[in-house]
């Protein structure tokens, strides 16, 4: 019913290959835009910010950037967390030198950094792959954040290894701060997550993303077919932990306020992500945001079922909502072992082929 | 997008949380995680003071008090959505009992003018009111901790400490390294040698530092540990056999959870307190008529007495007091979070006072003002005794040493006046 598409028809190669094929879907998605862009700051309050869709937004980027590697270029990474930690303590170092510059720049900044830090530790997957190198990140998550623990210079010579962002403004409006009001935190965040997520897309269409997908899928026979790895798994990791320090920099300076190395970034963050994208759907822009809502979003929308309508005693309702979770994660990757982004595919194939799927 | 629409649907029934005319005053708890044991004791205690004032005294002023308990794992992410949750409600003031969470909430509450009630934890120099106009950490911080723990060990010396050395066993977050630059000024001052040994949180893992604690063989230990981390350490220094009595915990290393798995072996373990040990005091006669037999107690009072449930309960009647303080204050009983934050800097318990809530002698007098929001800093020493199994305290309220610490505590604040752009008041 939804997804009739008479009439929708395709004259051009470049109409074909276009995002949304659909005409319906197109539409979908503008509308989405512009219900996120001009009716929600309007609507929204702390809550739905600081709990909700912030955090959402910006694991959304991190899951993308993750999804980057290990979806598209096939390398496994479990040093998520180290490389959100480069993106939060780059830009405080950076807030702190340079107050006067705009904060979103530095923001981006940060990320160049963590692309830096990333490549540096993306040279051993030019020997190693699989497992090897997923021990080999795992590596770097605990380097880093032993790092920023240990060496005073990164949090400023703090009395108690805390950062604090301070307040930081773009066009004379609060990002960072106390005193930032929750539709410019989610602005900013969804500004982020919208250009980035267009800049992935178009990416891992293009030929670097092909390029990718072929290292991905055979690197011997991409390498025969001309595809150079070097460059290859190097820019993977590179265009990856730019993402994954921009989700950084968010989540410190405009999300939480304040971090700590081995609380806010520590292996669970790592894993976190990694979940999400193998629940979202490996090789999905779609599926990063469907994963990320699906981590962030259940266990908030389960908390308040179960404590604030229920009136559940919180430590059962936290164990319960442990079980709920962990139970969805198992029925969803039996279901569909290629995530929500895949489910939702389906979905939409069988609407199309409606009263008749097969 | 279907998730969305659901998210959105659900939304709406979140939202439409019960406004109800009490004094709020929310439970940042937690019951889970690693540091779950812990913080459990904890708000019973917190919890429990206040429905004894409510069931004994109709609530304080006549306004019956609520604890909406919030779930935060000891989690900074999830203490940060509790927060926003609670503060429409009318909050009066939050204690989330995690350094972390903290440090998260100080620029916060400022923006929305909540006080922030962080007994023995949180950020040291927000005993500076000057710069910290929003936050309290009555009657004792951190650094309080380190120095007094330093002054016990002078007076086991003769008022010498000279060459003698000392390892700092911490956990590795913010909350353990606040101690550090305290300890290293102490050392200069009074010439021991201060070992730092950082355990990464939540803790299990530390049977390197303790090889290293038998290879350099320090004089005394001093542990700064939460949770797990604790009863594990004390398991590995009675692995190595080093002395009971020459190891001081802070005062979040001196529960009853801490060292009864160690049993035996623990006898003789020494740690800070700022507040009274067991139920010998009139109060937990009310609390057992009031609230545990009418089977209205927190988890059923199964803690009711332990060292953690009474801190729990003390933070309580500390709150509570600052709430009758800032009712007397504002003249009405239906008091905003701006007002208890006055009832918070005239607050007066002196001794006399705790007696009449029925625990005679059980803190130190809390004496604030505009610039003064952490008290004297004072503190006890409390030894366990393994076959009894109780704490006894084995020293007076003894003050730290203001000289090393005053100056500590205008630098820290002054750095974060300049960092956040405060103007100190007073």
């Amino acid at each position: 019913m939804l997804y009739r598409e008479a009439g929708d028809f395709k004259t051009s190669y470049r109409d074909d290959g276009q995002t949304f094929p659909i005409r319906l879907d197109r539409w979908g998605y503008y509308a989405i835009l512009a219900v996120a862009f001009l009716v929600v700051p309007l609507v929204i309050d702390s809550y739905w910010a600081n709990a909700v869709l912030v955090p959402f937004l910006i694991y959304a980027i991190a899951a993308i950037g993750l999804n980057i590697l290990t979806g598209y270029a096939g390398q496994v990474s479990l040093g998520t967390g180290g490389f959100m930690a480069v993106g939060a303590y780059a830009v405080y170092k950076l807030m702190t030198a340079f107050p006067g510059v705009p904060i979103v720049l530095l923001i981006v900044v940060a990320g160049v950094i963590t692309a830096i830090v990333g490549v540096l530790f993306g040279l051993p997957s030019l020997r190693i792959k699989g497992f090897y190198l997923a021990v080999a990140t795992l590596a770097a998550q605990f380097f880093l954040v032993w790092l920023f623990n240990k060496v005073p210079w990164f949090y400023n010579y703090s009395a108690s290894g805390q950062i604090n962002a301070p307040e930081r403004t773009m066009f004379g409006w609060a990002i960072t701060g106390p005193a930032t009001t929750a539709p410019a935190k989610y602005l900013t965040c969804l500004i982020f997550a919208v250009v980035l997520a267009w800049v992935a897309r178009n990416l891992t269409r293009g030929t670097v993303g092909r390029k990718w997908m072929a290292i991905r899928d055979m690197d011997i026979a991409a390498e025969i077919i001309g595809v150079n790895p070097l460059t290859a798994k190097l820019s993977a990791f590179a265009v990856s932990s730019f993402f994954i320090g921009i989700a950084g920099a968010l989540l410190f300076s405009v999300y939480l306020g304040a971090a700590e190395a081995s609380e806010a970034f520590g292996i669970n963050k790592s894993f976190l992500v990694l979940f999400m994208i193998i629940i979202g759907g490996l090789g999905s822009i779609f599926g990063s945001f469907a994963g990320a809502a699906f981590l962030v979003l259940l266990p908030v929308l389960l908390k308040n079922v179960l404590v604030a309508q229920l009136g559940w005693p919180t430590d059962l309702a936290a164990h319960i909502e442990l079980m709920i979770v962990g139970a969805l994660i198992i029925f969803f990757l039996i279901v569909e072992p290629h995530g929500l982004a895949r489910l939702w595919q389906l979905t939409k194939e069988k609407l199309r082929l409606w009263p008749f799927p097969h | 997008m279907k998730l969305k629409l659901a998210t959105v649907a659900l939304g709406a029934i979140m939202a439409a949380a019960p406004a109800m005319a009490d004094l709020v005053v929310p439970n940042l708890s937690y019951r889970t995680g690693p540091y779950g044991a812990s913080g459990t004791q904890y708000a019973d205690g917190f919890n429990d003071y206040f429905t004894l004032l409510n069931e004994r005294d109709g609530g304080i002023g006549g306004e019956k008090v609520r604890t909406p308990e919030c779930e935060t794992a000891y989690n900074t992410e999830k203490g940060v959505e509790c927060y926003e949750s609670t503060k429409g409600s009318g909050a009066l003031v939050y204690n989330p009992l995690s350094t972390g969470i903290t440090y998260q909430l100080i620029p916060k509450i400022a923006a929305d003018k909540i006080p922030l009630y962080t007994p023995g934890y949180g950020r040291t120099s927000a005993k500076n009111g000057k710069v910290f106009e929003w936050v309290f950490n009555a009657p004792a911080n951190y650094w309080d901790g380190a120095s007094v723990a330093i002054k016990y060990l002078l007076d086991e010396n003769g008022g010498d400490l000279n060459g003698k050395k000392i390892a700092l066993v911490y956990h590795n977050s913010a909350y353990g390294k606040e101690p550090i630059r305290t300890l290293q000024d102490l050392s200069k001052k009074h010439g021991f040698t201060l070992v730092e040994l950082p355990i990464d949180p939540p803790g299990q893992e530390q049977k390197s530092q303790w090889l290293q604690i038998r290879r350099d063989k320090p004089d005394y230990v001093i542990m700064y540990g939460w949770g797990v981390m604790n009863q594990t350490a004390i398991q590995e220094a009675a692995n190595i056999r080093f002395p009971m009595e020459n190891m001081i915990g802070i005062w979040w290393s001196g529960s009853e959870i801490d060292v009864v798995p160690v049993g035996a072996a623990a006898n003789g373990y020494k740690a800070l307190t700022f507040h009274g040990v067991g139920t010998d005091y009139p109060v937990y006669q009310d609390m057992q008529k009031y609230v545990v037999e009418p089977g209205k107690a927190s988890q059923g009072g199964q803690h009711v007495g332990s060292v953690l449930y009474s801190r729990g309960m003390y933070a309580a009647v500390v709150i509570a007091e600052a709430i009758k303080k800032a009712q007397e204050l504002a003249g009405t009983s239906q008091i905003t979070a701006a007002q208890l934050r006055d009832g918070f800097e005239a607050l007066d318990i002196t001794p006399e006072r705790l007696t009449e809530i029925g625990l005679p002698d059980f803190g130190p007098e809390i004496k604030l003002s505009c610039d003064n929001h952490g008290g004297s800093g004072m503190a006890r020493v409390q030894q366990w005794d393994a076959a009894a199994k109780k704490w006894n305290l084995i020293t007076d309220f003894t003050e730290p040493d203001q000289e090393i610490l005053a100056p500590l505590i205008a630098e820290d604040s002054e750095a974060y006046a300049k960092e956040a752009g405060i103007t100190p008041r007073c």
